[in-house]
């Protein structure tokens, strides 16, 4: 495709997307693709770090941050979620910084690095279970009905205008996502994820350049929260924080494929329209059933197709694009003789 | 203030003493997920469903068929090894070459799997076994019987465990390919059936490891997610693989968890055990016992 059909594929199907609820207006419909939206920004967000080898299970937590700081605002202090959501954003993005600059600095890599976020994200579940005459436990939280103007307080009744917000925040990260994929630090961190010690004797800066992508994610994924926070209006420790989320955020990326821009947006529509078809379908027998589709899917999509749904499709599409990393090692070869 | 102090002693060594006790399951769940990763380089995030299950077989078979808890036991341990071979079988087998996040991430997959087996098959009620054994008192302290006993049954399984590994053939080769992978398959073993033999014995430990959690918690779809997390944890701060550091930081965490728990909510244990973990991540990647280079 040339970069003008490109350009005018995505024009037309953006009319089309914000066009959508002024024509077709089915309650249900609208909040199932308002959920889509969220749940692809954060999977989205997740695959910023995923795509350069940085494997996170702590991105629960910074979502939970995201939420549960924005509500707790509001419900105790009054803070309009204007002003809370920016709060919340950057406290999970310092403690991103906290417990990555170490880790980057010490070079905890590989499984050590997605065991550490894990334990991250099993301390913001703890830390919001334990202060529960605060933010309710795990019997979940609900942020005050506004009283008086609707839109400081960042509540609205219509599906509509959640869609348009949400749709508008999806693109946002669609946006982050491209232009990392045309800046220096892409290369650099494509470099980090393929050898460390070689792209640093390269000149890159491995620790900042890791610390600015963990930082982009960290802070989308809080805005996810906080957005699913004012849109669900309840949220529960298990649903906007801890392992399963971080897990989901995972597997849906991964379903997708979390190589191409929207690979973890496919993975979203794929794994929520999955839920809520065995949801209406079994009805209230399916508790469980769409995990466990997930969790087979899972393991063979990880066997059989490891750059999703949309990576390989796009692989298949037109072949030879890139040229295989064999041919790579080769050229190395030649320019450094004796190694 | 003299018969504050008194009681406050007392309270801080029954905390000390049960953590103790508590560390002794946590070795043994350590144990042998350290023995997975020694040997095969691979880490079953989906370890604790492994013990749920065993955890749901126990249940079954005493409660619904009556079984009697001892020869219950064996059966579960049996069937859970079984599990981790099938594991390794079907899903790590096919991911040996494969990036080791693939093989983590897949072990993931199979934890939704395990969770979500649990929930349609048995639902989500809490169920435990009812045998409730009697509580030790001794002096004003109280311990519970299902603790000590589990905390000998963990020690004799760390025991036996390492019996087999130094004092047979299969042991000795099995702590061989931990050390050089490619040069053992020349040594005239087969790795893939001493991998298979690992997961299972790494199974069986879970098996046994479910048999004594049965007695203190109760059995549910997501127990895994408490004590699993935990385990990982602990295996990472005692250098994966390193099996003396695992079974040393087994005991500092329970330490942490139960002495937090004892001056607030056993959550801020959890988080204050989080917290330590972190921090030592920083101060040592390696694990505690690691050797600096």
């Amino acid at each position: 495709m040339t970069g003008q059909g490109r350009f005018a594929a995505w024009g037309i199907g953006l009319a089309a997307l914000v066009a959508l609820p002024f024509v077709y207006r089915d309650p249900y419909h609208l909040h199932i693709l308002v959920l889509i939206l969220i749940w692809s920004f954060a999977y989205t967000s997740w695959s910023m770090m995923g795509r350069f080898g940085l494997v996170s299970l702590g991105h629960g937590g910074f979502m939970g941050i995201g939420a549960y700081v924005t509500a707790l605002l509001w419900n105790h202090l009054g803070l309009s979620p204007w002003i809370g959501i920016p709060i919340g954003m950057v406290a999970a993005g310092a403690l991103a910084l906290i417990v990555g600059y170490p880790c980057f600095r010490f070079r905890i890599t590989g499984h050590y690095f997605v065991l550490v976020t894990l334990a991250l994200s099993g301390i913001v579940l703890q830390v919001i279970t334990a202060t529960r005459d605060y933010t309710g436990g795990s019997l979940g939280y609900t942020p005050n009905r506004a009283s008086g103007n609707k839109l400081l307080a960042l509540q609205f009744d219509d599906k509509t205008t959640w869609y348009l917000i949400a749709l508008a925040v999806w693109l946002g990260g669609i946006v982050v996502w491209h232009l990392i994929d045309r800046s220096m630090s892409r290369y650099a961190l494509e470099a980090i994820s393929e050898d460390e010690d070689a792209a640093a004797a390269a000149g890159v800066n491995v620790t900042a350049e890791k610390l600015k992508i963990t930082l982009i994610s960290a802070l989308m994924t809080a805005l996810a929260g906080a957005i699913y926070c004012q849109y669900q209006m309840f949220i529960t420790p298990d649903t906007v924080s801890g392992i399963a989320v971080s897990l989901q955020m995972v597997f849906a990326a991964i379903v997708g494929g979390l190589f191409v821009s929207l690979g973890p947006t496919v993975g979203a529509v794929i794994t929520i329209l999955l839920a809520e078809t065995l949801r209406i379908g079994f009805g209230t027998r399916a508790v469980g059933w769409d995990n466990l589709v997930y969790g087979v899917l899972l393991v063979l999509f990880i066997i059989f197709l490891p750059k999703g749904i949309l990576g390989s499709l796009l692989d298949r599409l037109k072949p030879q694009r890139k040229v295989p990393r064999a041919h790579e090692q080769k050229a190395v070869q030649i320019a450094r003789p004796g190694t | 203030m003299q018969a504050f102090l008194d009681i406050f002693d007392i309270y801080l060594l029954e905390a000390v003493i049960n953590g103790i006790l508590l560390g002794g399951v946590l070795a043994l769940l350590a144990l042998g997920l350290n023995l997975i990763f020694g040997v095969i380089d691979v880490t079953w995030i989906c370890y604790a469903e492994l013990v749920m299950i065993g955890m749901y077989a126990m249940y079954f078979m005493v409660q619904y068929y009556g079984i009697s808890y001892f020869i219950a036991a064996p059966f579960t341990i049996l069937l859970v090894a079984i599990l981790g071979a099938l594991l390794h079988y079907l899903v790590i087998a096919p991911l040996l070459t494969a990036p080791p996040i693939n093989q983590l991430l897949a072990t993931g997959g199979v934890l939704f799997v395990l969770q979500s087996f649990a929930t349609v098959a048995f639902g989500i009620d809490f169920r435990n076994l009812g045998i409730r054994l009697p509580v030790l008192a001794f002096g004003d302290m109280n311990f519970s019987y299902a603790r000590l006993l589990s905390f000998l049954a963990a020690l004799v399984g760390m025991v036996a465990v390492y019996l087999f590994m130094t004092r047979t053939f299969t042991g000795t080769a099995i702590r061989a390919i931990s050390q050089d992978r490619q040069i053992m398959a020349l040594m005239g073993v087969d790795t893939k059936r001493i991998y298979l033999i690992t997961s299972a014995i790494g199974g069986g430990l879970a098996g046994l490891a479910a048999c004594l959690l049965v007695l203190q918690y109760d059995v549910h779809p997501f127990v895994g997610l408490s004590f699993g997390p935990i385990t990982f944890l602990i295996c990472v701060l005692g250098g994966l693989g390193n099996f003396i550091g695992g079974f040393i930081a087994a005991f500092v965490f329970a330490e942490i968890i139960s002495l937090g728990g004892l001056f607030s909510d056993l959550e801020w244990g959890y988080v204050l055990a989080f917290a330590f973990f972190i921090v030592m991540m920083f101060i040592r990647p390696a694990g505690l016992l690691a050797r600096r280079r």
